[in-house]
């Protein structure tokens, strides 16, 4: 059965969203996973500088997934939400001590330790437990009549492990392009220094990840047999890494993040091409899942208005926002 | 009650959500008060109006911050504790908290930045606009909240295919008739919430003796508002008993307490309702009122709890005693308002220091009136979760433990002990600090970091502090 135009609609808004979420949010939360790195106070407020205006907006996206799947895909969020129920526990604690810690960290001199070591662990728990339910999903879940069958900690494999690490590492890689991008002088060398690192270490775990996933799932084999094409993407991907170092070797300010930008694009690509039209692997299809036209035509127009104007407000506070902080257009 | 998953959930539910909704519905008061407020000045032109709303804007951006943060938690709980619910209903219940978020998101993309930030940016009108589609917006937010909610009390609109609640006609889902009591009277209670709160602020002010004009004009607003709204407020709370009357007969039973079936039927005004021996204990009851209340006449047979077979009736306890918190809290709050514009009338209202206090202290009654009044519609409505066709306990993720559950329950109570005592810290500092400071923009602040304007700060990264600029 092929899915309906509604159902392919609210599957493109939903893939979409949560590759926006993974750039934008990955970029703050590297940001924060660098933030534990560093002792240095200026560097901490230049960090914090470079993201304040943006963080909390790209959080909207994983509410716009959070919703979109509840009202469009109901069995993938019962069964998602099931299977995952302490990470998503951890990712939401995560999230609001980030948050407390953003605004509460100047002020308060006494707590500011706290804080800060909030908004370091948090940044680490959040990007972690995503990385790792994207693993656990990769091996599959046990769906029982539409619902999660499995234990508790069933997500918590050496190769969710794997995938949480490697995550950790690709939002850090966002998040010092971003700092690179963002900031000048000590900073920005900072980040440079780190970057080649965590170049080699995402490319690293991307690598074992890939070729245990090609070994372990039959679905990703003769998926990528019949799209021979869907090759292209994990090439795209070790072409993007290696223009992320050429950038950080040139010190061409704007290369690395968008670099990085291109390989979770390709990333994501690779996994669409490998799991299609699966959205719970190797259990509930788009068709299984969508919820029926009346429902999703009723969401459509919502969805119309919304989607765009939260689009161009972002790309609004990203405009108003630009430049290099320390110049000023930042915070001032 | 054993310490199951379900009732563990239904806990969790419970602390989550009671904790967001306080925001919500102080947020929406806050908004709806502000667009007054706001109009009021530029009717007049009096800047004294001006001072008072630039104070209650931060209030307003600080309860807006802590709802949004609570409430992305309330996303999640449908699918991590509900699965069964989630999957079964959730091409109704998920759209319908789609559109919320999406007006959610549609208000603070658009007009909430213009009103916390662009004062100075846009003409007076069109800011008195803004504030009046940010108060229309978070009014809409509640809209689908309510639409939602009423349709799990009175389901309707719905077929039932391959055992899935799908939706049949969206215009009977959304607006029932149940909705049309049920939203009016949840706004109702958001407006005098904070027409309470800017009464006792005002009440506060005066006994310290400070911001003596501000506080004047936060006693005459907030007690003229709710000497206006309770009546009304009243009314509507009759028709909502009138639906659950006839919709949730079991529900109605379990409000009054009502064991056994009467004619004529009396009214239990208090007791301790003893559940295990279906009977009241220190009962004070009025005879032949219960028909009266039910029925509008003074001889009508009203149907107890043993009229529903035993799996079918809700608890008693806390339908019992939150209705009635629920309606002590409104008769307070309709005895302050009166009283003060009594007092007003007479040209004492800022002298009666017994008024004052009783005022300041009457500042909880609203959100104590909105959780009682919810926990009587929410526990009133099982053993159902959706009434009548999903039952609560069939409702529950299938996987989950009692571990798991105890577990997040356990984390939930820590890390909202911690953020909201945070949150309401930096409320309570600002109300008291009072309208001291202009309510200029924070530099670095954007519209959707509304808790920027929890405290006074240089900018809302701190850069200021490090590198003096």
């Amino acid at each position: 059965m092929e899915p309906s135009n509604l159902a392919l609609f609210w599957a493109a808004v939903l893939a979409c969203s949560v590759l926006l979420y993974v750039i934008l949010d990955g970029f703050d939360l590297g940001v924060g996973v660098l933030f534990g790195l560093t002792k240095n106070e200026t560097h901490r407020a230049s960090m914090m500088d470079a993201i304040a205006p943006f963080w909390d907006g790209n959080e909207t996206w994983l509410v716009v997934v959070g919703a979109g799947l509840f009202a469009a895909f109901p069995d993938v969020y019962a069964v998602f939400l099931g299977a995952f129920y302490l990470p998503v526990l951890l990712m939401l604690f995560g999230l609001i001590f980030r948050g407390i810690a953003f605004e509460f960290r100047y002020r308060s001199e006494r707590m500011r330790r706290v804080w800060d070591g909030g908004l370091f662990l948090g940044s680490i728990v959040v990007a972690f437990v995503q990385g790792a339910a994207l693993g656990a999903m990769i091996r599959g879940i046990p769906v029982v009549n539409g619902q999660y069958a499995g234990s508790p900690v069933g997500w918590l494999h050496p190769f969710a492990i794997l995938t949480g690490i490697g995550l950790v590492l690709g939002y850090a890689l966002l998040g010092a392009g971003w700092l690179v991008l963002k900031s000048e002088g000590e900073l920005r060398d900072w980040a440079y220094r780190r970057i080649r690192w965590l170049t080699f270490g995402v490319l690293a775990a991307l690598f074992l990840a890939f070729t245990l996933t090609f070994d372990y799932s039959i679905l990703v084999r003769s998926n990528l047999q019949e799209r021979p094409w869907g090759f292209a993407f994990p090439a795209l991907g070790v072409a993007a890494l290696a223009g992320i170092l050429i950038g950080a070797r040139k010190k061409r300010d704007g290369l690395p993040f968008s670099m990085t930008v291109l390989f979770f694009v390709a990333a994501f690509l690779s996994l669409g091409v490998m799991f299609w039209p699966y959205m719970i692997p190797y259990s509930i299809t788009v068709v299984d899942a969508a919820a029926p036209d009346a429902s999703l035509g009723f969401l459509f127009y919502g969805g119309v208005v919304v989607l765009p104007v939260i689009a161009i407000y972002t790309i609004g506070v990203y405009w108003v926002f630009r430049g290099k902080v320390s110049k000023g257009t930042g915070s001032q | 009650m054993d310490l199951d998953p379900v009732f563990l959930s239904r806990l969790q539910f419970a602390f989550v959500i009671s904790f967001h909704i306080i925001f919500p519905a102080f947020t929406i008061g806050l908004a709806a008060w502000l667009a007054t407020i706001e109009g009021a000045r530029l009717a007049t032109g009096n800047a004294l109006y001006r001072r008072v709303f630039d104070f209650w804007l931060k209030v307003f951006a600080v309860s807006f911050g802590m709802g949004v943060v609570t409430g992305i938690v309330m996303a999640f709980q449908f699918g991590t504790n509900w699965g069964v619910l989630a999957q079964k209903t959730g091409s109704i219940q998920g759209p319908l908290l789609g559109y919320e978020a999406f007006t959610a998101f549609l208000l603070e993309a658009t007009f909430f930045g213009v009103m916390l930030l662009g004062r100075q940016r846009v003409s007076p009108r069109f800011y008195f606009f803004a504030c009046c589609m940010v108060s229309l917006g978070t009014m809409f937010s509640s809209f689908w909240i309510l639409a939602n909610n009423s349709w799990m009390q009175v389901p309707l609109g719905h077929v039932i295919v391959d055992g899935k609640i799908i939706p049949a006609d969206w215009w009977s889902i959304v607006t029932g008739p149940i909705m049309r009591v049920r939203w009016p009277h949840m706004l109702l209670a958001a407006f005098l919430t904070t027409g309470m709160c800017v009464a006792a602020t005002g009440a506060w002010y005066v006994l310290r003796d400070v911001h003596r004009a501000e506080a004047r004009v936060m006693l005459n607003w907030g007690l003229g508002l709710v000497a206006v709204l309770i009546p009304i407020q009243l009314f509507f709370g009759h028709l909502t008993g009138l639906y659950v009357l006839k919709h949730q007969p079991a529900k109605f039973a379990a409000i009054e307490a009502r064991w056994k079936t009467q004619q004529p039927a009396s009214e239990v005004l208090i007791a301790i309702p003893d559940e295990a021996a279906e009977r009241n204990r220190f009962a004070i009851e009025i005879p032949k009122l219960g028909s009266f209340i039910a029925s509008g006449n003074w001889t009508a047979r009203e149907i107890g709890l043993e009229g529903f077979p035993a799996e079918d009736r809700p608890p008693v306890l806390v339908p019992f005693f939150g209705f009635r918190l629920m309606v002590g809290m409104g008769l307070i709050m309709l005895a302050v308002s009166w009283v003060g514009n009594f007092l007003r009338f007479r040209g004492q209202l800022e002298t009666a220091r017994w008024f004052l206090w009783g005022t300041f202290l009457a500042f909880p009654t609203g959100f104590i009136a909105i959780l009682t009044g919810w926990y009587t519609a929410e526990v009133g409505r099982q053993p159902w979760v959706v009434y009548g066709l999903l039952r609560t306990k069939d409702a529950v993720t299938p996987s989950l433990t009692s571990g798991d559950v105890l577990f997040s329950l356990t984390g939930y109570v820590l890390v909202y002990a911690v953020f909201v005592s945070f949150g309401v810290y930096y409320i309570y500092k600002l109300l008291r600090e009072g309208p001291t400071v202009d309510g200029k923009a924070i530099p670095g602040a954007t519209g959707n970091r509304p808790l920027a304007f929890a405290d006074t700060a240089k900018s809302a990264t701190g850069v200021g502090l490090h590198r003096g600029g």
